[in-house]
Order: C-alpha cells, then structure tokens, then sequence
C-alpha cells in the first residue's frame, strides 16, 4: 500500500493510492453522496452525485471513477488538490440531485423505502429545499418480475446498480435498460420474472424505492423495527442476517456485511423465509391418541415422555437431530442420552459418512470462504453449489471474474453462472487426473457436496479425492483444498460435538427403519423418514414430516427465537440472537431437555444458556478451534486416504431437488412456495 | 479565396466518378508505398507540424492524438477507428467525401494505421448513409483487388485490413467511446474516460478514432508536405477545410476553404448570398447544431476558425453554416434542436438524461409564450448544470445552442412571453 499525498479542502491528508478518491475521502471521514457506486459493484459514474472539484481540471470529476493515482500534481509539483466543499462542487452535486429529484414522485408516505432511502437522506443532506421543476413528471409502468422484488419504476433513478448486480455477482443477465434517453426503464427481457438465488438483494441494493420486497409490502416502517443480529440457518454457509422485527412478529431478514462469509449477499431462502416463522407452527405439546393428535399440557406431555424412557431399555432408546440445531440443543441432548445410558445418537440425517474419525479437516471446508480467491483451481465433486450455497457459489464466480481460475464439475451438470470443464457423471471419474486437468494449478479446492459423502460409498469416495489432493499437492502445510460443502446449518457443530454414533451404537439410519428402537427423540429432523414401530417424540418448531410422524410433539422454537451457536460449513463458530418469543408455549429446545433430564432425576447440570455454553466449550474444544492451526490435519487426511472400499458405479445426483423447499420453515412458506411454483414453471 | 491546386477534395461534388480509375487520375494512391516507407516517425511528424486539427468538432490536433498510441505493439493489437457516423445536424461533409472521394479516404485509412501499428481499420458509417456505405464498400474491394489493400498492402510492406460496420442511426454513436461500445456490439453509451481509447479502446485493444475528413486529407498533406499545409489558413488553426452551408441562402453547399476564411465569404461567394440579402440575416449556427448561435452583429467581420469563434463563445465544431434570415422563429428553431438532444441523448448518466428533457420542455413554453420571465434564468441554470458535468459532451452539446439563443436573442424571448401575458 502506497500513501500519495493530497490537499483536500485546504488540509493535507495522506491516502492509500490504490483506491478510487470517494474511497479515499470516505476513509478520512469526508462523505461524498452517491448513488451508482457501490463497492461491490463495477463503476458506473453515471449518478454523477459525486462529482468533485479537482483545482486545474476544467470540470468536476466523478470521485467515485477517479483514481487517486490518477490525480495530476500542481505545476510546481505540489500535491494534487481536490474539494469537497467549494461553490464547483456544491453545484454540481446539487444539480444532479435537482435532476434525479424533477422526475422522481413525490410518494414518500407511501413507499416502503422510506425512513432507509438514500435519495430521501442525500436530498436533505446535500439537495435544495424546493423543486423549480413546473413541467409534468415522468411516469413509468411497473414490472412484474417475479413473486419477490415489487417494481415501482417510476421511482427509478437509473443507476443500475441491479442491473450490475444481476450480471456480475448473480452471473444471470436478467436486468437491463431498455430506451434512450428519459425513456430508458429498467427492466427483464420482454418481463420475464427474475429467477436468480439471490435476487432479493437487488431490493438492498436499489438506492431508491424502485425495488422492493413484495412479501414486506406495506407491512411495517423501518424506523418501528427491532434489529437483531443474527445467523442464517437455511445451508450451512452461515450468512450474517438482521432480523427486524415488530413486537412478537419478524417482519423481514435483511444481510449483515460480513467480508469473510457472505460479503453484503444473502440468498432468497434466507431474506424471504420469515413468513414460513408464523405458519404451521407447534405451539402446545401433543399427543397421539388413535392416530389423532390431542392438545396436552407440558406436565402431561413430559410425563408421556418420561413413562415412555421409563418401559424403554436405554439401547433402545435413539435421537436423531435436525439440520437446523443449535450446538447447545445438540449438547444438552447427548448429555442427556449419555446419562440415560445411550449412544444412539446422530445429526446426519442424510446418513452422511462423514465422522470425526479424521479429525476436524476431513469435515469442513478448509481453505474457508475468502480463500476462495485464493484458489487457482476448483474441482466440484457431486454438488451444484449455485442451489446448495448461492452466495458462496457468487463468491467463486467472484473469483473466476478475475481470471485465472479452472473450474472442473464431476457430478450433476447445471448452470453454476461460469463455465467448467465437464467430466461426467460418475465418481471412478475422479480418479482420471487428466480429464480433470488442473495439473497447472497450484491452490485447488476439491470441492465436496453434501449429497457425495451421503452415499453409501461416500467415505471411498471422499479417500479418493483426499488421495488424489494430497498426491497432487494441494493438500499440503500450507494449503489444505479439501472442501465439504454443507447444506445443513447444524451439521459441522454436531460433528464437533461428537453427535455421532460409536461403533456399537446406532446411526441415523439404522434408527430410521424402525426395527432397533423403541422411543426415538426427532430434534428438529424433518428430512428423514422413520418407519411404523418406534414411539418417536419430535422436538421442534413446525408441523412437518417429523411432527406427522410424531407420537409426542414437545414444540421448540425456531432460529429466531432463541439463543445459540452454529459452526458453519468453514467451521466458523457464530451465534444466533433471539428477536421474538417462541408462539403460544412452545420452549427453547434445551429447556425442554432440562426439564426431561430433571423429571428422570438425572438433572443436567446448567440452569441457563451461560453455564450451558460454558460446560459446553469445555468438553468440545474443537468448537472454538476455527482460527487454530491443526497440526496433525496431514496426518488425519492420510489416514483417511488410505480407506479402500468399492466406488459404486452410480451417478452423482444432488440431494436437493428443490432449492425452495429444503427444511419445514420453507415449505411453510406461501413466498417460498411461489418462487418454487415459478420455478417449475419455467423449466 | 482558396486556389484550385491547393484544393484537396477535388471531386467533392462528384462529377467524376469515384472510382479507382478515376481516382488515380486525380493523384489518390499515387506512390503511397515511398511515404509509407518513410517510416512512422516521419508521418507523426509531418502531421503534426502540418497543425491539422481534428474534424469531427473538437478540434484535437491529429499528430499529437496518434502519437499517443504505444509505440510497440504488446500483446494486444492496435486498431484505427473511423468515425463515419457523422449526424450533427447541419453537417453533410462526410457523406460527400465517403460517396464521391473514396480512394482518398481509403488511401488516408491506410497511412494512417501503418503510423499507429494498426493491421486493421474499422469504419463505422452512420445507418442512414445507405449509399455511402456501398460506395465505400465498392472502392474498398476495388482497392483489395488492385492490391492496395490485404497484405503488403500498396507495396508497402504492411498488412492492411480495412472493414465497413454500419450503425442503426443513433446520433450517441458518433461519441467516441461510445462508438467503440457499438461496434463491440453493445449498446452506444459513452465510456468513462480515463482510460483513453488510445491505452483502451475496441476491444480493450489501444485504439485512435479519427473523423473522416481528419483521415481524407492525410495522404494529400504527407505528399505535399506539412509546410505547404500549414501554409495555409491561419496560426493554430491551418490548412483547408470542408464548409458546410445550409439554411437561409441562395445556394446551399458544401465548399472546401482556407480555415479563417471570413462568413460573409463563405455565404456570399460561395452560397450564393443570405436570402433576401445580408441585411435579411438574423443569425447563424457556425458551426453545427450543437454549437451556439451568433447575432447577425457579430458576423459581419467574422474569421471561420477555431480560436476566434470560441473567443465569441461559440465553436467552429464541424464547420457547418447553419444560415437564418429574418424570417426565422430562433426560439422555434433552437427548440428543434432541444427536442433533437432530448431524444438522442443515450439516458446513462443523470444531468443529461433528466437535464436535456427539462430543457426542452421550457423551451417549448418560449416558444409559445407560456412562460415566466424568471424561467430564462432558470433554464439557463439549468443548462450550466448539465453543461460539463456529464460522461460524455451531448450534455454540453445541449446546453449550448440554448445558451447562445439567451445570451443573443432573450429580447426575443422576453417579447414573446409579454405578448402572451397581455
């Protein structure tokens, strides 16, 4: 990083060369209005609000095209200068504000952009007071483009910034102006409807109240919102969110930046999910009694549950947990199997074979998120991870942007937005190094979806790659690529827990076919099946396959209902914030375990969430081990490469078939139901 | 008055034909292959001492902008660009150059990329230019056939490509980057400059884009040499120049001139007098639509030349004369043009996009009356707020005309807003 010095309204600063002067204004603290630019974005200039004096230049410049590098010093050498504040710059900046504002409607009250638009904040900061617009306005015909971003055209400004956004991050060329002139609209091609994964944030990124959100049309008012911090649970990426809500009801999710995850993007199941949070809901205890299910008090269900452990042999007794867990909620569960005596536990419901028999790397993706553009080389092994993980899919076309990036798919061919070299379908095709062909690259990803290790040769599968990483060298000291991309949010934290059966215990699925279980605890886990036999006691949020299988539902909550902690897919540890209470009666999923744990007389030994995480950390480090350096990650990944066993001559399809549709909040939700509808409907 | 054997185009008018044959007859491609031999330096240098000034309006000496281009070819070829999408209203001096003096032109193409490094030129011809284009088209394989073009290009050793792309009529086009952004097949929006085409241009590739007339007259300049060039017309403002003169005169045309030539010449001798006489004169456009019109007051004495228009706040811009006598609505015609801005301009950027149909729109009140005395200031404000703050000039190019009418004319303007009052 080079410091070039510059004269800035009369005062001299030092700034960082590399950066455009809005950039470099904005890091003294000096705010230049805007609304084209946008980091993230490519340039455009085309606001023209931030225009600035640069002394000697016959015209103002746009500070946010201009280089600071390209600033020419004074006559006699003196540091270039440049001004904010003078009558030039003034003019220019509130000239184009009066040009943005003459045919921009005047429906404030009504828009729902109102209270976090940048045209009404820029205007009062840096516009006039009045309108000496007398002509007619301008009015435009909204578009309809699809269940989750409402139009208001004749709102827009032109600054096209969804129109970059869409073709440069999403990879899918779905906006662009159409017209010249005053005429020119933003629009879909002939109005076809969006239908990228992360479309929803176009309506962040529309400065104005063009593009909005259809599900939170007209609902609330962004002043009157509750904001809470908090954790994207919909795939295993972890995605920073904001739940706003509105007294006991969540009105919408919007991102947080988060540079090392999920940038400023978050996917549309986790922006548009929240009206599945109010539907469908568990919120009082049930019981089955002659195939119906009857409301029961808590002291009635638990005793249920209590007799039941009580006439059941501790071996017979097993807890499958879900794929939106907390790590406390999985915790206190195995605490409370440990003390009753079982170990039939486990958190892969998609019988993955991933363990922890190999340490902490042979289940997470090691070069983590950001060192994405690091790689020079990416093989992706039976995933798409456009549906598994959007906004970790925009991270590698973020990096292939950039160029010198090969990207090779074995698996299931989709469109990922960048091209790969296809090799086909089979997984003895991971083995054929040439076809492959990144023999020149030095940091590769091997890239392993969720659905690979869930087969039954997952584990031969996965020491496959791993040997071929390793011979290939991009398994190293310095450079671990063995990625496994996890579509569920619990996931990574339930292996770190040791949520997983031993050798004589029972897995996932041999709980499921309901022959070796009595009582069968479901923590949330609604992606799996269990046949006639077992009593099977679902713990959870929402009316799904789980409670419908359920003898006994105890009702939980959901992620943005109580406190807890994730470890995503790069085993980064976060915590999730409750921003409503749970519905009706239903609990905090641990409490109900404590509660169990005390009626049995086997009490758990934490009373809140504190103690609770505490105890936790303590008898789980590798939950907090993200930053730590694994010394023995060769030595593990060895051991795993040396596993031999048969590669089933089967095609690699991707588990999830509908990206709307993957956990019991999504199918609750009437949005999510729409965008799959549309999908199905295009295809 | 300028001398007959100092004309370059010397078949404008077309009474001869375009063809090689013809051409040839004229001096086009007359050892073209001895200048190209004298090597790219030598080229740069005689156009730059020749003081040529770019054609197309702005006047950017020709010399200076090649030698911007990189002297060594890296890894990324260079291209030469010509801008043949003249369309400025009021200027039809291309036109007569692509259908009648073709050789020339194609002659100039040639010499010119061999001074840039360029293998290959692209023409890029306004839509409407129909037979322009195949005029041009027809020389072109003419010139291919009789070796003059291809590879060894007139024995000079140097490969030479030329190809002919036509627009769709959009007058945006005509700005260079946005120019290049058509013929790379996207929409014509202008590009932020810097990066210059000269570092950036087609394709990413380091580009110069001239004018047609810029290009027509280099081969005549290197054979004559630039002395003889800056011989003539006035310092800083040198050699010969087409003029176009429409509008109120007896006889409009096109005429090749000395640069600083006086208006009263060009319209008297030439275009056959003002209608109804010189006193009947009330205004003139000097230099194509966009540039601001001047008072019959202040034509009198006038030099057609860069330098002295801009001390008048006006422009030479394209050279063409656009003449209007007494009979002329000046409010009526500058509103023509706003309305013509208003809808050319390509909507990216905000001042020009907003600016330019705001404008217009006042403009139509003028016209009619239907205005506040106060809303002069106030359009003219609003033209200095799009003037200069936009990507690409049509911002400028639209605030002018309006600016000339109320700096000249807003007597006239003021009168008619009274009459409707009462």
């Amino acid at each position: 990083m080079q410091d070039t010095k510059l004269i800035i309204d009369e005062k001299e600063y030092m700034v960082n060369s590399e950066l455009t002067v809005i950039q470099a204004l904005e890091d003294i603290g000096i705010e230049i209005p805007r609304f084209c630019f946008h980091e993230k974005l490519s340039i455009a200039g085309n606001c023209r609000m931030c225009l600035i004096e640069v002394v000697g230049a016959p015209k103002p410049a746009a500070s946010c095209h201009l280089g600071v590098r390209d600033l020419r010093p004074g006559p006699n050498g003196e540091p270039p200068k440049i001004n904010t504040k003078s009558e030039v710059a003034k003019k220019a900046q509130k000239g184009a504000m009066e040009f943005l504002l003459a045919n921009h409607p005047l429906d404030c009250p009504i828009c729902d952009q109102g209270g976090e638009c940048d045209l009404q904040d820029q205007a009062m900061k840096f516009g006039t007071d009045k309108s000496r617009f007398s002509e007619n306005k301008r009015a435009v015909e909204n578009k309809d483009i699809g269940p989750l971003v409402k139009t208001v055209m004749t709102r827009c400004i032109h600054c096209t910034r969804c129109v970059r956004f869409s073709t440069e991050v999403a990879g899918v060329s779905e906006l662009g102006a159409t017209g010249r002139g005053e005429d020119m609209e933003i629009t879909t091609y002939l109005e076809k409807s969006m239908d990228s994964e992360l479309q929803g944030n176009v309506i962040d990124l529309c400065p104005v109240g063009a593009l909005t959100s259809k599900p939170y049309e007209f609902k609330a008012r962004s002043w009157e919102l509750t904001k809470t911090e908090s954790i994207d649970v919909m795939d295993g990426l972890g995605s920073n969110i904001r739940i706003d809500s509105k007294g006991s009801e969540v009105m919408r999710i919007i991102p947080r930046f988060n540079d090392d995850i999920n940038e400023e993007w978050i996917s549309d199941k986790a922006r548009f999910i929240w009206d599945g949070l109010k539907v469908q809901r568990l919120d009082r205890p049930y019981i089955r009694i002659n195939i119906k299910l009857k409301e029961v008090s808590w002291s009635h269900a638990i005793d249920k549950v209590i007799e039941k452990m009580n006439q059941t042999a501790p071996e017979r007794i097993g807890c499958i947990a879900g794929d939106m867990s907390t790590a406390e909620e999985m915790y206190s569960m195995k605490k409370l199997m440990d003390k009753i005596g079982s170990s039939n536990y486990d958190c892969r419901q998609d019988s993955s074979k991933l363990s922890i028999d190999y340490g902490r790397a042979s289940y997470i993706f090691n070069p983590t998120v950001n060192g994405i553009e690091e790689a020079d080389g990416i093989v992706i092994i039976g995933s798409n991870p456009r549906i598994e993980s959007p906004v970790l899919n925009a991270r590698i076309r973020k990096r292939w942007l950039t160029g010198n990036l090969k990207v090779s798919l074995v698996g299931e061919e989709c469109d990922l937005t960048y091209p790969y070299n296809y090799i086909g379908n089979n997984p003895n095709l991971i083995s054929d190094a040439k076809k492959i062909g990144l023999d020149d690259c030095k940091k590769i990803i091997w890239l392993v979806g969720g659905s690979v290790v869930s087969r039954d040769d997952g584990l031969p599968i996965l020491s496959k790659v791993v040997e071929h990483a390793l011979n290939s060298g991009s398994i190293s000291d310095d450079w671990n690529g063995l990625s496994i991309l996890h579509t569920a949010a619990s996931r990574v934290a339930g292996l770190d827990i040791g949520f997983v059966p031993n050798r004589d215990s029972l897995s996932a699925n041999n709980m499921k076919n309901g022959i070796e279980t009595d009582l069968l605890f479901l923590l949330g886990a609604d992606e799996i099946e269990i046949e006639k036999g077992p009593c099977v006691v679902y713990i959870g949020s929402h009316g799904d396959i789980g409670a419908n299988r359920a003898d006994i539902i105890l009702p939980g909550s959901c992620y943005t209902e109580k406190n807890g902690s994730y470890v995503n897919t790069e085993g980064r540890l976060q915590e999730i914030n409750r921003a409503v209470f749970p519905p009706g009666n239903a609990k905090d999923d641990w409490t109900i375990l404590k509660l169990i744990s005390d009626k049995i007389k086997q009490p758990l030994d934490f009373i809140d969430t504190d103690s609770l995480r505490k105890m936790m950390f303590k008898d789980c480090p590798n939950l907090l081990s993200f930053e730590q350096h694994h010394d023995h990650y060769l030595e593990d990944l060895r051991k795993l490469s040396s596993v031999k066993g048969s590669i089933l001559d089967l095609k690699m399809d991707i588990n999830i078939k509908d990206f709307y549709m993957t956990n019991p909040i999504a199918r609750s939700s009437k949005v999510m139901a729409n965008c799959s509808i549309q999908k199905s409907k295009k295809q | 008055m300028l001398k007959n054997e100092d004309r370059i185009f010397t078949n404008i008018y077309g009474n001869n034909s375009w063809n090689l044959t013809s051409a040839r007859r004229r001096g086009n491609w007359d050892s073209t292959d001895i200048l190209v031999k004298k090597g790219r330096d030598w080229i740069i240098n005689e156009m730059k001492a020749s003081g040529l000034r770019g054609r197309g309006g702005a006047g950017f000496p020709t010399g200076l902008k090649w030698s911007f281009m990189p002297k060594e070819v890296s890894d990324r070829p260079h291209y030469l660009v010509v801008n043949a999408d003249e369309s400025e209203p009021g200027t039809c001096k291309d036109r007569e150059i692509l259908r009648n003096e073709p050789h020339q032109f194609i002659e100039g193409c040639l010499l010119a990329s061999f001074a840039m490094n360029a293998h290959a030129c692209y023409v890029y011809v306004r839509g409407e230019y129909i037979h322009e284009r195949i005029v041009l088209q027809n020389a072109i394989n003419e010139a291919y056939e009789a070796g003059l073009l291809g590879k060894n290009a007139s024995n000079s050793g140097w490969d030479f490509d030329i190809y002919v792309h036509h627009g769709a009529g959009a007058y945006i086009c005509g700005e260079e980057t946005a120019l290049l952004e058509s013929l790379e097949g996207k929409k014509g929006m202008p590009r932020l400059k810097p990066p210059f085409p000269a570092n950036c241009g087609l394709y990413g590739c380091p580009t110069t884009v001239n004018n047609v007339e810029s290009i027509s007259v280099a081969p005549e300049i290197l054979r004559r040499g630039a002395s003889w060039f800056s011989s003539l017309g006035k310092t800083n403002n040198t050699g010969t120049k087409l003029f176009c003169i429409s509008g109120h005169v007896n006889n409009p045309c096109n005429i090749e001139e000395e640069m600083g030539v006086p208006l009263r010449d060009l319209i008297e001798k030439h275009a056959g007098g003002v209608r109804g006489g010189w006193d009947n004169l009330l205004a003139v456009i000097p230099g194509g639509s966009s540039v601001p019109c001047l008072p019959a007051s202040q034509c009198q004495d006038l030099s057609m030349d860069f330098d002295s228009l801009k001390e008048l706040k006006s422009g030479l811009g394209t050279a063409a004369v656009i003449v209007m006598d007494k009979s002329t609505d000046i409010i009526a015609a500058i509103a023509r043009l706003s309305y013509f801005y208003k809808h050319e301009s390509c909507g990216q950027c905000t001042p020009c996009r907003e600016g330019t149909g705001w404008m217009w729109r006042v403009m139509e009140r003028f016209v009619s009356g239907k205005a506040e005395k106060s809303e002069i200031d106030l359009l003219l404000e609003v033209s200095t707020q799009v003037e200069g703050h936009t990507i690409c000039a049509l911002g400028d190019a639209a605030a002018w005309p309006i600016q000339g009418l109320i700096r000249h004319f807003r007597h006239v303007i003021e009168e008619r807003i009274d009459n409707q009052v009462s």
